[in-house]
């Protein structure tokens, strides 16, 4: 989870995360903002219940919603780990969550993610990215994504563009402030 | 044909500045070739044995004139003078410099083309009948679907990092000239009794080193529910589709792995939570973009042009390629010409600039300025006046595009091989020169009849050769070119595997074994109307494996 060398941006600035993340065999807060892996969040699925202050989840890549899609309403944020870039199931798994199971919470992206994909990743419901590649980093400060910002498809972001044009299915979405 | 509007030409201008960014990191060294590998795949560029190769998308095979002239100058100024058209109905440039890619794509987007997704892990350029709003036997023109389907699938933010590539292909006649049996997903459009326009669906087709023919999943797909539909089998492939290994990475695996109905239960799943939203096609924008495709201004002409029979009469080459590059046309008094670019002895789908120069105006000339690529390599001019075909072929003659082959023993398919691809395992494009030297006889053709004979340079099957009616595939035997013969394979609407006949053979006896087959061919075939694949598909292998292990 976050450490020194990773940058949070969160719906177009960066900001200090104030979630938690216990390590294996830390015991689990009494209150604030915490997030566990799947299996852990599974297996003190009960305990977890009555606590006050709200509940994450982080999957892995490969990780699937299975088991956990009626806690979904729950959490206030899921984290979607990319061990490489070109492995493209979390766009899938980020779409389900927004538009089939009305994931409302902070849908974030961690691991390899890159200036390349943060438009697509945008695009398919992520609102927050954890992002180690300085590179990536640098150039989300300085506003200097240069990507594609029509669309000829409808995708997970519906409030964050507009539908240009004639064709129902194009969209536009606006360029990345620098901040 | 489709024409760019502001939106589509503002999106192919922001790909190009994105990809220029990407290039100039990468040529800074900010990035390295591995980093850059699948973002320049996505548009198109491949690292060859000998330097970076440029393919360029021809949406569903449709250029016009000035696309082509476009695509000529690009080979002039860029390239060493010549193009090379895919079996995807796309143009490749083999000799093209890194640093000169942005200016090539900025060209290219003056005529509305681009390079996007001809390469890459995502949704492939959308191909579709090479003679679609043409040919007498269609139904429905494919073109508008094939058209709303590549605007979805460009840069889709959810499939643009599948486990491997995807291609769909749409037809809309009786014959399938798109093969769309071996194809990620393939449509045919149609009408029920009502004359309402829906799909047959069919997924999981394929080549590669595990060919495998297609399951229909709908017969008659509601039109409306195109892309809904469509979206549900991209999100189910790229959920479950397999990431451990490439080989077995393709839809075709995941739906043999899992079955049939699990599949189409999963999809039908998806479908039901995409269905009746966003993705719903209103009628009024199929409309819209199906104008674009309008036929073009034909007039009322008899069936029979007396023109041409007087001339053909006089003119026995003219009546050769008539008889074989000439195809029905909807309307009566036109044809539809296949320009043949496998000339005798030269590599199958290569064209000079000069030639595709004469192409295009032969096209603005005589053919509504239309022009089409086939996934045969071939290029079709499809609404001429058969009273202009003897000047069409003389003009067609003089660019030394006349060979009258289509769909004979010398219109091989080949891929690149061994000569420009890095993945080969023995030459393609040779073997196609000498088989088509060796049948160079045009009686001879012409006795043989309809016959595709396709050669892949190694089991990644880009020429086809599961599916030709004799497919010829490159092995490497101990470091020594082989080549492995298969018989019987269709990619039409009869589509079929073929199968293998026996051992393979050296570089050095591979001809001869196509023509120990072929002779087997015609002496056993029941009459010249029966065809290769008729005549295979009714005795066997058997035979042709008698004449070609004879004496093993
Ligand atoms: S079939 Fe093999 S040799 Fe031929 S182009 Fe494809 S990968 Fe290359």
């Amino acid at each position: 989870m976050p450490t020194p060398e990773t940058a949070l941006w969160r719906a177009g600035a960066f900001a200090a995360d104030d979630w938690r993340f216990p390590a294996a065999g830390e015991p689990v807060p009494a209150d604030g903002k915490v997030a566990l892996p799947k299996a852990r969040f599974l297996a003190e699925r009960a305990a977890l219940a009555g606590r006050n202050g709200p509940i994450g989840v982080v999957l892995e890549s490969g990780e699937s919603l299975a088991d956990i899609e009626d806690d979904v309403p729950r959490f206030g944020l899921i984290v979607l780990r990319f061990a490489r870039y070109a492995d493209g199931r979390n766009y899938s798994t980020a779409r389900i969550l927004r538009d089939r199971l009305g994931f409302r919470g902070e849908l974030r992206a961690s691991g390899d993610v890159l200036r390349d994909q943060v438009l697509f990743m945008l695009r398919a419901g992520f609102d927050a990215l954890e992002i180690a590649h300085a590179g990536t980093v640098a150039t989300l400060k300085e506003g200097r994504i240069v990507g594609v910002h029509r669309h000829y498809q409808p995708a997970s972001n519906e409030i964050g563009e507009s539908a240009a044009g004639l064709r129902g299915w194009q969209r536009t979405s606006r360029r990345l402030a620098s901040n | 044909m489709y024409r760019y509007d502001e939106f589509d030409l503002g999106f192919v201008r922001e790909r190009v500045a994105e990809f220029r960014d990407q290039v100039a990191r990468r040529l800074s060294g900010e990035m390295t070739e591995d980093q850059f590998k699948p973002l320049r795949l996505m548009n198109g560029v491949y690292l060859q044995l000998h330097a970076y190769m440029l393919r360029v998308a021809i949406p569903y095979g449709v250029l016009s004139g000035r696309q082509m002239r476009k695509l000529a100058h690009i080979a002039r100024k860029y390239d060493r003078d010549y193009g090379h058209f895919t079996t995807r109905q796309n143009l490749q440039f083999n000799w093209i410099k890194l640093a000169d890619m942005p200016a090539i794509l900025e060209e290219l987007a003056e005529v509305e083309m681009h390079a996007i997704q001809t390469s890459g892990n995502c949704i492939r350029n959308v191909t579709a009948d090479h003679f679609a709003g043409a040919a007498a036997d269609e139904t429905v023109d494919p073109r508008p679907y094939a058209e709303i389907l590549r605007q979805w699938s460009s840069l889709h933010p959810e499939f643009s990092f599948l486990p491997r590539k995807f291609k769909l292909a749409v037809t809309g006649a009786a014959a399938d000239r798109a093969a769309i049996q071996v194809h990620d997903i393939g449509l045919e459009a149609k009408r029920d009794a009502k004359g309402d326009i829906g799909f047959a669906v069919w997924v999981g087709g394929g080549q590669g080193r595990t060919p495998m023919i297609a399951r229909k999943l709908r017969d008659f797909l509601p039109e409306a529910d195109l892309l809904a539909y469509c979206e549900a089998i991209l999100r189910v492939y790229n959920l479950e589709g397999r990431r451990d290994n490439k080989y077995k990475a393709r839809i075709k695996i995941l739906v043999h792995e899992k079955g049939t109905d699990e599949i189409a239960d999963a999809i039908e799943n998806e479908f039901a939570s995409l269905k009746g939203k966003a993705l719903d096609l209103p009628a009024a924008e199929i409309a819209r973009i199906a104008a674009y495709f309008a036929p073009p201004a034909l007039a009322d002409l008899p069936a029979r042009s007396a023109k041409l029979e007087a001339a053909k009469a006089a003119d026995v080459a003219l009546a050769r390629f008539v008889d074989r590059n000439v195809s029905a046309h909807k309307r009566p008094g036109y044809g539809i010409v296949t320009v043949s670019l496998k000339p005798v002895g030269l590599p199958p789908g290569d064209a000079t600039s000069a030639q595709m120069d004469a192409v295009a105006a032969l096209a603005e000339r005589f053919s509504a300025d239309e022009i089409r690529v086939s996934h045969e390599q071939n290029l079709v001019l499809p609404h001429v006046r058969l009273d202009d075909l003897p000047e069409l072929f003389a003009g067609l003659a003089a660019a030394g595009l006349a060979t009258p082959n289509a769909g004979l023993v010398t219109d091989i398919i080949a891929c690149p091989g061994l000569d420009y691809c890095s993945l080969a395992n023995a030459r393609s494009i040779p073997v196609a020169q000498r088989i088509s030297e060796r049948f160079a006889d045009l009686g001879r053709q012409h006795d043989i009849g309809d016959l595709k004979i396709k050669i892949s340079g190694c089991i990644n099957a880009c020429g086809h050769h599961h599916v030709g009616h004799i497919g010829i595939l490159g092995v490497d035997r101990k470091g020594e070119e082989f080549y492995q013969i298969t018989l019987g394979g269709s990619g039409d609407e009869t589509c079929s595997i073929g199968e293998i006949v026996g051992p393979g053979f050296p570089a050095d006896r591979i001809v001869d074994a196509v023509e120990q087959v072929v002779d087997a061919y015609l002496g056993l075939r029941r009459d010249p109307g029966e065809t290769f694949l008729a005549a295979y598909r009714r005795v066997g292998l058997k035979p042709f494996q008698e004449a070609l292990y004879a004496d093993a």
